[in-house]
């Protein structure tokens, strides 16, 4: 269903910001009440240099910050309406937090059609880097393609 | 700070566990602009029904950031190694999400004494949404 040969294949790099009023907008949305995510100084009592991300958050840097967030679908050339997220995974290594300019390089490392050809899902990994080049971070997704059935 | 966490954990130990309110379209169009995820399909009635869905439905990351949410209000940040998911089901507009985190091993990671957390959200029905797993430092 999709080229095998899109596997191994690099996505554009994103480098992305960590702005604090964004990360204001994102906590505002999910109640966010912890202080360690919302007081600059309980986040220094732990141990931060500044207010830290929340978990998932990394994965909405990568996506605001592209000039294509969807490059991917692009790339393996399916309609956005049959995409489903099928797994997520963070690996942390250390610490991001309000000021940081992370550097995302994604890149698909997977592409396997499952239910007889009903679906195909494809894995992509991306590596984040911080501004004094320290490995701060792993994310891994895979995607599902909802195939369309063929008469 | 968890007490929980202060001490060593037992096995089938409930360290996490929060209710969140009902999901609204309101919810979902924040987050659209909060996540940099302008998927339609989660916020445009048309597109939804076009796609061959009923409604609109909750971003994946959306349920993701509210586990991720309880997990950090029972875990200390910096004692976070990995956070992962899979996404068993759509959550519909309306759902009342619940996550829990139970102990469910102790490995070494890295040289360093951690616990696993196996992890869940589920509805107001009992119907799992997500399952995940996170790492934790002892």
């Amino acid at each position: 269903m999709i080229d095998p040969s899109i596997i191994g294949r690099s996505l554009s790099p994103v480098t992305a910001h960590v702005e604090p009023g964004r990360l204001r907008y994102f906590r505002e949305t999910l109640g966010e009440t912890n202080p360690v995510y919302v007081d600059a100084g309980a986040a220094q009592a732990s141990g931060y240099a500044a207010t830290p991300v929340p978990p998932t958050y990394l994965f909405c840097l990568e996506m605001m910050d592209a000039e294509q967030a969807f490059e991917f679908i692009t790339v393996i050339g399916v309609d956005i309406g049959r995409l489903l997220h099928g797994e997520q995974r963070f690996t942390y290594r250390a610490p991001v937090v309000v000021g940081d300019t992370l550097l995302f390089e994604p890149r698909i490392v997977s592409a396997a059609d499952k239910k007889g050809g009903a679906m195909t899902l494809v894995g992509i990994e991306t590596k984040v880097t911080n501004q004094n080049g320290t490995h701060v971070a792993d994310c891994a997704r895979t995607v599902v393609v909802l195939n369309p059935k063929t008469a | 700070m968890s007490e929980a966490v202060k001490t060593q954990p037992t096995i089938g130990d409930r360290l996490v566990h929060k209710a969140f309110p009902p999901i609204s379209r309101h919810t979902l169009a924040l987050y659209c602009g909060a996540s940099g995820d302008h998927n339609p399909i989660h916020v445009d009635l048309d597109f939804a029904k076009a796609a061959g869905y009923p409604d609109v439905f909750t971003h994946g990351m959306l349920v993701m950031a509210y586990l991720g949410q309880a997990l950090t209000d029972a875990v200390p940040p910096p004692r976070l190694r990995s956070f992962s998911t899979r996404f068993v089901a759509i959550t519909q507009l309306g759902a009342r999400l619940t996550c829990e985190g139970h102990v469910s091993e102790f490995v070494e990671h890295d040289g360093e004494p951690c616990a696993k957390l196996a992890l869940t959200t589920k509805d107001e029905n009992g119907d799992l949404k997500l399952s995940g797993e996170a790492l934790i430092a002892l």
